[in-house]
């Protein structure tokens, strides 16, 4: 190569600088859009009746203490968990999505396009329409208990099915596909024989939405993501070594299987945990990672907490829209989200950088 | 005894045999080995098979008297390094980033200013240091290949397997990653094998020439008497005459019989 430089040490000197430069901006991003993620809850907490200060907001959410018995109410029993809930929610789909693609292989993994969306979508009509519970004693609990387990099943059949010889990405999501279609084929038969009532909830629940938010709820989220996120990173060479290929992941000392199956693992608990919260909310999986891997690229430490806060910033995004756009009344999430996530999906599809998934 | 050794191995995928009664004498440190052999000979097979990546049904291989069998898969692959035929990256990677995960080997998050200094000057010495920042799937399959290079010997092991590192160089990088190569194995004093298509880069940088066909190992020794053997016009199926080139090198003609 021409540019092959006399003083060899000189040149290495200049490639640490170079890298040290990305990793500065790395860490950078992380942090300016963490900073941008708490600004957006704020804006979250005050879009709404109340007319809110952004700055009394922020002083109120930092020392509760100060605030006055109506703000008590509104900002930390009404708005904060609906805006924690899109936070959390929102940094779970985002990881799920992330590491989908990266064990799979696939560009388009997500929780919605593998049907673990529609299936936790059954589960809860099963519950809201036949009263079943697939987990025994959960109380009132069960329509979520139910969307979990249904989540939970599918996973462990796509992941059989990735077991299976000579299964391509491509192949991966048409099953993913066909879940998708069976399930919603299923949940038809539900909702034909519907009450009005019961048809309502369902729809509700199709939609996704953030307004069953609960702290409980924001809590459960929270320890999910404090267990699942630490050993994804602690696993992030290795799940960079597999974007490699399997063979050179293999070969560098990886054992591919049990980290797919370990993976797989923690991507359907968060993703089954998500869902059975917010109804089926797609995309979010999708766009997330897709936006961090153009801004900073595979490396999972620099990819993995991006793909988190970007999904976060799109769930909460997607909580403000969903007040703002008509004031008085409160979009199903689900529904913007799939408005914002169909073109970004298909220009994806058109290959805006489809050499990185030849 | 030292140097790597196999005795009687044995392979089948399924029903189909790949390799059987595969052995090798004992390859020295500091020597360079290059595996020749026609498509679907078992070259790479008995690569996965030094490698650990795969068990081998009957033999064993041995790395200096210790058998490796009783070695972890990580044990194993941290001396013995593996550089895989296809490098089908497709990853937003850079270059560097590669090459340090490469060299970090899965340990720790921490990325020192020493391992930043140790993969800014392999990047260096490769001739690959303007591709640094660049995407591996931006990469050609010749530049791939150097990358790929620069990942097996960024990485220290007593054994190192290259399965067709030259594949889709032109001749001046060819000759170049050989050298390096050859070199690197006579500094670190580690085994090396190169598994090769082109017999005249074979002849030219090989200490010792195996020869595989059919899943067995036809011959065994140093260039000169492996590629003057009966045996190597058989297995690949043409006529090869063995000349003398302008610096006493051995060259090799092939003729469709």
């Amino acid at each position: 190569m021409v540019e092959q430089t006399i003083f060899p040490g000189a040149e290495a000197a200049e490639l640490v600088k170079a890298y040290k430069q990305r990793h500065l901006r790395r860490i950078g991003l992380v942090i300016g859009a963490a900073m941008v993620l708490s600004c957006l809850v704020v804006l979250d907490v005050i879009t709404g009746p109340a007319n809110l200060s952004f700055a009394r907001t922020f002083q109120v959410i930092l020392d509760p203490s100060i605030a006055s018995p109506k703000e008590q109410v509104i900002i930390w029993k009404l708005r904060l968990p609906v805006a924690l809930m899109a936070v959390t929610v929102g940094a779970m789909l985002g990881v799920a999505g992330a590491e989908m693609q990266t064990i799979l292989n696939n560009p388009l993994a997500d929780p919605f396009t593998l049907g673990l969306s529609s299936a936790a979508s059954f589960g809860a009509a099963l519950a809201i329409v036949l009263g079943w519970s697939v987990v025994p004693g959960v109380g009132g609990l069960f329509v979520t208990a139910n969307a979990f387990a249904l989540a939970m099943i599918t996973s462990c059949l796509l992941f059989l099915f990735t077991r299976l010889r000579g299964v391509t990405p491509e192949a991966m999501i048409l099953v993913g596909i066909a879940m998708l279609f069976t399930f919603n084929a299923l949940l038809a038969f539900l909702q034909y024989g519907a009450s009005e009532l019961q048809l309502a909830q369902l729809i509700f629940w199709q939609l996704g939405s953030l307004a069953r938010a609960s702290w409980v709820k924001v809590g459960v989220c929270f320890a999910v993501l404090a267990v699942v996120l630490p050993y994804f990173m602690s696993r992030s060479w290795a799940l960079t070594a597999l974007r490699m290929g399997e063979e050179k992941a293999a070969a560098l000392g990886v054992n591919v299987s049990l980290l797919r199956m370990s993976v797989l693992a923690g991507v359907s608990l968060l993703s089954a945990v998500a869902v059975s919260f917010v109804g089926a909310v797609a995309f979010v999986g999708l766009v997330g990672p897709h936006i961090a891997r153009m801004i900073v690229g595979e490396d999972q430490r620099g990819f993995l907490p991006l793909s988190a806060l970007c999904g976060a910033l799109i769930m909460s995004g997607t909580s403000i829209a969903s007040k703002a756009i008509t004031p008085g009344i409160v979009y199903p999430v689900g529904m913007i989200t799939s408005l914002i996530g169909i073109p970004f999906f298909v220009l994806l599809i058109l290959g805006q950088r489809k050499r990185h998934w030849q | 005894m030292s140097g790597l050794q196999a005795q009687g191995l044995g392979f089948s995928y399924g029903p189909k045999t790949v390799l059987q009664n595969a052995g090798f004498h004992s390859l020295r440190p500091g020597h360079l080995t290059a595996l020749i052999g026609p498509n679907a000979a078992g070259k790479s097979t008995l690569f996965r098979l030094i490698a650990g990546l795969s068990r081998p049904t009957s033999g064993g291989i041995t790395l200096n008297g210790c058998d490796l069998a009783n070695l972890t898969n990580r044990a194993r692959l941290k001396r013995i390094c593996f550089m895989p035929q296809f490098f089908a990256a497709n990853a937003a990677l850079s270059v560097f980033d590669v090459v340090m995960m490469a060299h970090k080997q899965l340990r720790g998050w921490r990325v020192s200013d020493a391992d930043m200094q140790t993969v800014g000057q392999a990047l260096s010495q490769a001739g690959i240091g303007h591709l640094a920042q660049a995407y591996v799937s931006d990469l050609s399959g010749g530049q791939s290949q150097m990358v790929s290079v620069a990942q097996a010997l960024i990485r220290e092991s007593d054994v190192y397997l290259f399965d067709e590192p030259t594949s889709a160089l032109d001749l001046r990088h060819q000759l170049e990653v050989l050298t390096r190569i050859k070199q690197a194995m006579r500094a670190r004093q580690a085994i090396g094998i190169v598994a090769l298509h082109d017999l005249n880069l074979a002849a030219r940088f090989a200490d010792h020439l195996i020869l595989l066909g059919q899943g067995r190992i036809v011959a065994e020794g140093p260039p000169e008497t492996v590629l003057r053997s009966k045996a190597i016009s058989e297995i690949y199926g043409v006529d090869v005459q063995i000349t003398t080139g302008p610096r006493e090198d051995l060259l090799v003609h092939a003729y469709a019989s």
